[in-house]
């Protein structure tokens, strides 16, 4: 359904950030896309939905396909008509409009007046406290609501695909929990596939897939999320255990990194 | 009392007419956080209009103002298109310059097809009657005026705030990024945003020039009169661009008739400092929302 082959991306011509990244995501599948900071994850995410474009960033090689059809010279607001909606990290959301406007303006690009009061019905089946807090101004609403807010904003686009960046940031564990189990039930129901990018390896694992490892601006690892599980590099580096499996004791951690497998 | 009706029904008159121009302002900020500087000038564009089709075309007053119109919203594209689209993402201070620069421009065009003299329009555009109120006495050309601008700035404000369009602007006005991942254009919504803009300046324009004439060097001394106006009601209130316009007209008006004609030119601002003093985000500007 997408695929990134073989991109290379730089940011005002001159920064070097994205070295060849190739990476497929079918129909109806979870995948995430795991790395440390300043791995090029959340690059690749703007790579895709065209916000590259805002930031003077460029697509200098490769191409990115989705559906059959060439979208890496295409406008922001022109992929999100063909169906992939970014969440941006941070939760960001329109602060002063009310929560009702922030979810509307979700549905503006399908331009169907009709259908919006069904899709707000559909955002508040997964989200029951957003219609509780459909008036209010969404700059207020504390991390968890605003979460479930550009989750549902996204969800009124009808997206076909959503590239999500760090749904979990600054998100109490409970909560996160709640979040991905939300997507899980969403990517079940309405058969949106997923790309997720996180920081919380684990709960990411979870609920994926298939899974990629970034770094330094190229994939170094792939495969099931299963397999990603129980891969020793992933264990120590991503979980904090240590190669028995069981949670790493600082007494006696050695003063180097073990050497990664993967080093390029 | 006849004489203080007189003064304060002038002055809301008065005010209604710059608020409709200051709603072009308000506009502009909010959609891409630029002070339009040029809003002077852009009175002109739809007065001048509607004068040269009537002086020249000699059309009828209903088609030259109409035409005045699709003028005015051809000039703001072009200046959307021109000036503003490739400075977006520069300095805002870029912006602002390139809208002295147009101002000055615009001031010598002018000048140069419709010549320093001040004119008159040939008919009448506005009816000139005076209306008159329980011994006081309103001039025709500022009553209709005043009734139009109360029109047009309550459709502006419905189209804002009630329509599809609208809440693609009031979004874009707050995240460029944001609304550009949300799929809204926002090339086209800076573009319906200066269309409007240089339309609600133009109808601004033929008001004030059905009522005193035009003039290169007096006309746009209203648009600086604005200025105040929008800073005092906040710059991205359009409920506040309307009750500081009102505020602003009637004590001009009254400090004018009671204490000295003199005053009347550094009203508003002695009025814009006092408030600006106490709430500098103006009279309904936006707080900055801080969660703690």
């Amino acid at each position: 359904m997408l695929e990134l082959k073989n991109i290379e991306v730089m940011y005002q011509n001159v920064i070097y950030v994205l070295k060849g990244v190739s990476l497929s995501v079918d129909e109806g599948e979870i995948v995430a896309l795991l790395g440390a900071n300043g791995a090029g994850k959340t690059t690749t995410l703007k790579a895709i939905s065209g916000l590259l474009k805002t930031e003077q960033g460029d697509v200098t090689r490769g191409r990115i396909e989705f559906m059959g059809k060439k979208i890496d010279h295409m406008s922001p607001e022109g992929i999100v008509k063909m169906g992939i909606v970014q969440v941006m990290e941070g939760q960001r959301l329109f602060k002063h409009l009310s929560v009702d406007e922030n979810l509307r303006l979700g549905a503006y690009v399908r331009g169907n007046r009709g259908e919006v009061a069904k899709d707000l019905d559909m955002v508040f089946n997964y989200f029951p406290k957003l219609k509780e807090l459909r008036n209010r101004t969404s700059g207020y609403l504390s991390g968890g609501e605003r979460q479930m807010l550009v989750v549902g904003r996204a969800l009124m686009a009808h997206p076909k695909f959503m590239l999500l960046d760090e749904p979990s940031l600054g998100l109490a564990p409970f909560l996160v929990k709640e979040i991905f189990e939300i997507l899980k039930r969403i990517n079940a129901d309405e058969g949106t596939s997923i790309l997720l990018v996180e920081q919380n390896a684990f709960a990411a694992l979870s609920l994926a897939q298939r899974g990629y490892v970034m770094e330094d601006g190229k994939i170094v690892l792939d495969g099931l999320a299963q397999e990603l599980r129980e891969n020793e590099d992933i264990k120590e580096f991503y979980f904090g255990l240590s190669s028995i499996g069981q949670r790493k004791s600082y007494k006696g951690v050695k003063h180097y990194r073990r050497r990664k497998r993967w080093l390029a | 009392m006849d004489t203080f009706l007189q003064f304060f029904i002038s002055g809301i008159l008065n005010g209604g007419i710059y608020a409709l121009i200051g709603i072009g302002l308000v506009l502009i900020f909010k959609a891409s956080g630029i002070f339009n500087f040029a809003v002077g000038q852009l009175l002109l564009v739809g007065a001048f209009a509607t004068w040269a089709f009537l002086k020249w075309l000699e059309l009828p007053v209903w088609l030259s103002v109409l035409l005045a119109m699709v003028v005015a919203a051809l000039v703001g594209l072009i200046i959307e298109r021109l000036v503003t689209r490739p400075l977006i993402g520069q300095p805002v201070l870029s912006a602002v310059m390139a809208l002295l620069a147009l101002s000055v421009m615009l001031k010598g065009v002018f000048a140069f097809i419709f010549g320093p003299a001040t004119v008159s329009y040939p008919a009448d555009v506005l009816p000139g009657t005076p209306v008159s109120l329980s011994g006081a006495s309103f001039s025709g050309e500022l009553t209709w005026g005043f009734l139009i601008a109360v029109i047009v700035f309550g459709i502006v404000t419905l189209l804002f705030y009630r329509s599809r369009i609208g809440l693609a602007m009031r979004g874009t006005a707050e995240d460029h990024q944001l609304a550009q991942a949300t799929g809204i254009n926002v090339k086209h919504i800076f573009a319906i945003t200066w269309m409007a803009a240089v339309l609600v300046a133009a109808i601004g324009g033929i008001i004030i020039g059905s009522k005193v004439g035009i003039g290169i060097h007096f006309t746009p001394l209203l648009g600086v009169k604005v200025i105040p106006v929008v800073l005092f009601g906040g710059l991205e209130s359009i409920k506040g661009c309307f009750v500081a316009g009102l505020i602003v007209g009637i004590l001009e008006s009254i400090v004018g008739g009671y204490v000295d004609p003199n005053l009347m030119v550094i009203t508003p601002y002695a009025i814009l400092l006092l408030v600006l003093l106490f709430r500098p985000y103006g009279l309904f500007g936006q707080k900055r929302i801080e969660r703690i």
